[in-house]
């Protein structure tokens, strides 16, 4: 197990990361406590929580029975009464049985009582296509979340926002959708690179010809396809689409004059619209080219590895599309 | 229940608060009826749903309960909001949706909540009460503060999956949580005992191993000593536990709700087990009280309820800025 306060490895898996800072949690606050199935003993499926019930115990790190409903609102109703948990939605697409507790509690209840209320609970899931694990464990669903006013949406692309902003997560005071992505979870790479605030967005590499606004595991084909040329890529890694920092999008754009977003999830209604929306509203006079979008096609994500392939936005598509659009104009 | 212990063999007349409860009841009476009045008027916005008929199970739970102890209610939830102490005027107003309402006019009706008086709010979808409670139970159990956790909730959302994680939830974590079902027959528009082939909730709860009595939910001091009971037995530890309260809606699911569902004669029987009447009944039969004594409280709370209205009629609507408040938090 990882942690930023003991000597990291030279290069950190993302998910040790995520243990890393959930470990950092727990122990700089005793009210933090971890929930979901498996999290405990166990390690969770992916290993995310590994080492953490051995070293908090039953009383920081509990293991709850197959009741997504019960165990999300449970939480909800600690963290109004003075806990921080972690709950930890195995898979994205499981927010479907336990969405009261995110969409009607969570989010609402600080505002519908005027402040009276806090509710400072992170809902931990992984998302993540790829892996013919069909259409009902691979869902990218952030835009559900990012549409409920009052819940911040997190997705962390590198091993560094793995670790950070998983703690700030759990250190705000309001509820956070945290989504990570189980391809990236043995990606290596560097704790406490870069460190920014959660809220802000991170220019993860600089170009002069298209800016590329994307978050979460579609960082990386975006930093792939900047390599395969032959346009000039500006990578923006949102870090969060709640809070949308569109200061730094909408800076890059003015350079550029050209803007592609990239998500995993699918394109129709998809938080790439949204941030389409506001570059158009903001810069239509310094765009060279209209904004352009390149997410999942919406079918149900399929079981067959090769049909799976050909739908997600790889680094040629990415390449590509920002190759057409400086051919535009 | 299993286990007792000789203070706890039911009803206790000398340590029964009674007096307490019949003005507890009337509170909620008059708050309620004013209130399916000015909703008539259309001097209140929104929906209204009134607990008409079930003050005994209000009263006679939170007064058992300590001002610490948490709880978390229905859409059904003024009663429950005036017997654990929130704050009548700060109710009404915000009942009119007035920016010095319990909640600034942005939650009303449904969503009255008060933590400095362990109220976690009503709260407008069916079973989520049970849930939130949990969480609270179990705050209340890893940081060692001692305090009971009520969940609210009707018969209807017994047949919610919320119920049944719920309370498998509470058990297995032996959490101080008391589930109080207010079994008053009709879900929304339906005859609940049509809707599942195990009417009784005790039942239900007892497939969970979760210990559940059946009381008379029109029997103020029956609910009063059962919850006493219960609450103490969560504290010591034996948590989760369950009452069902048995009592009937006198309104409709909304006010407006014409009711065509209901046969008259069950009603009008209903009707004639008022909570008021019979506990009234007792007081003067014991010689507690005098009918001009009741008579009196039952005109006060009336004149504190009347009160609360001509403020909030008297109050402002929140500021346009104020919908942009408290969303989130720094």
């Amino acid at each position: 197990m990882s942690s930023a306060t003991d000597a990291p490895p030279a290069a950190t898996r993302y998910i040790d990361a995520l243990v890393g800072g959930m470990a950092d949690a727990l122990e700089e606050d005793d009210s933090v406590i971890l929930i979901g199935i498996d999290v405990g003993a166990g390690g969770g499926i992916f290993t995310a929580t590994k080492g953490l019930h051995e070293r908090f115990g039953d009383e920081r790190v509990l293991d709850t029975p197959i009741s997504e409903m019960a165990f999300a609102g449970a939480a909800v109703g600690a963290a109004m009464t003075g806990l921080r948990p972690i709950v930890e939605i195995m898979f994205m697409d499981f927010v479907s049985v336990c969405m009261d507790p995110i969409l009607n509690q969570a989010a609402k209840l600080r505002y519908m009582t005027a402040g009276a209320l806090e509710i400072p609970v992170v809902f931990r899931t992984q998302t993540g296509a790829g892996k013919s694990a069909g259409a009902q464990h691979s869902q990218s669903l952030e835009a559900w979340f990012a549409h409920v006013p009052g819940l911040k949406v997190v997705m962390p692309a590198t091993v560094t926002d793995a670790h950070d902003l998983l703690l700030a997560s759990v250190r705000d005071p309001n509820p956070v959708v945290f989504i990570e992505n189980r391809r990236l979870y043995g990606m290596r790479g560097e704790l406490g690179v870069d460190a920014l605030p959660l809220g802000r967005a991170r220019v993860a590499r600089s170009g002069e010809d298209v800016t590329v606004v994307t978050w979460g595991q579609s960082l990386r084909e975006c930093l792939a396809a900047a390599e395969e040329g032959p346009a000039s890529l500006e990578v923006v890694d949102l870090r969060s689409l709640v809070p949308l920092d569109m200061e730094t999008v909408l800076e890059s754009v003015r350079r550029t004059g050209r803007l592609l977003v990239v998500h995993e999830a699918v394109q129709d209604f998809g938080a790439g619209a949204e941030i389409a929306a506001h570059v158009a509203a903001e810069l239509f006079d310094e765009l060279r080219t209209p904004v352009r979008r390149l997410g999942t096609p919406a079918v149900p994500m399929p079981f067959s590895p090769e049909l799976e392939r050909s739908l997600l936005p790889g680094s040629k598509a990415i390449a590509s599309a920002a190759h057409s659009l400086q051919m535009e104009g | 229940m299993t286990t007792k212990s000789p203070s706890h063999e039911g009803p206790d007349a000398a340590a029964i608060p009674a007096r307490e409860l019949f003005s507890t009841m009337a509170l909620i009476r008059a708050f309620e009826t004013s209130v399916a009045q000015l909703y008539k008027d259309g001097e209140i916005p929104g929906f209204v749903h009134t607990s008409l008929g079930q003050e005994a199970v209000a009263a006679g739970v939170c007064t058992a309960l300590g001002p610490d102890d948490y709880l978390a209610t229905t859409h059904r939830g003024h009663g429950h909001c005036l017997a654990k102490g929130v704050d009548v005027d700060g109710m009404m107003a915000e009942l009119f949706a007035r920016a010095e309402g319990i909640c600034g006019g942005k939650g009303g009706s449904m969503h009255v909540a008060d933590p400095s008086r362990g109220v976690l709010g009503a709260n407008a979808i069916v079973g989520a009460s049970l849930p939130l409670a949990v969480g609270a139970a179990l705050s209340s159990k890893l940081r060692g503060q001692g305090r009971v956790a009520v969940a609210f909730f009707g018969e209807g959302a017994v047949n919610q999956g919320a119920f049944h994680e719920s309370v498998n939830l509470a058990a297995i974590w032996d959490l101080p949580v008391l589930l109080v079902c207010e079994n008053n027959i009709y879900a929304e528009f339906s005859d609940s005992r049509r809707m599942t082939r195990v009417p009784s909730v005790v039942e239900r709860s007892a497939g969970h191993g979760v210990d559940g009595r059946a009381v008379d939910g029109n029997d103020v001091e029956a609910v009063y000593a059962a919850a006493r009971e219960a609450a103490e037995r969560c504290r010591a530890g034996e948590g989760p536990l369950l009452i069902e309260a048995e009592t009937y809606r006198w309104h409709g699911h909304y006010e407006g709700d014409a009711q065509r569902y209901k046969p008259e004669e069950e009603s009008a029987a209903w009707r004639d087990q008022d909570p008021l009447a019979v506990h009234a009944r007792r007081l003067v039969e014991r010689g507690e009280a005098t009918r001009e004594e009741l008579d009196a409280i039952e005109a006060s709370q009336r004149e504190r309820v009347d009160a609360s209205i001509a403020r909030a009629r008297s109050l402002a609507p929140p500021e346009p800025e104020e919908a942009f408040a408290h969303v989130f938090g720094d």
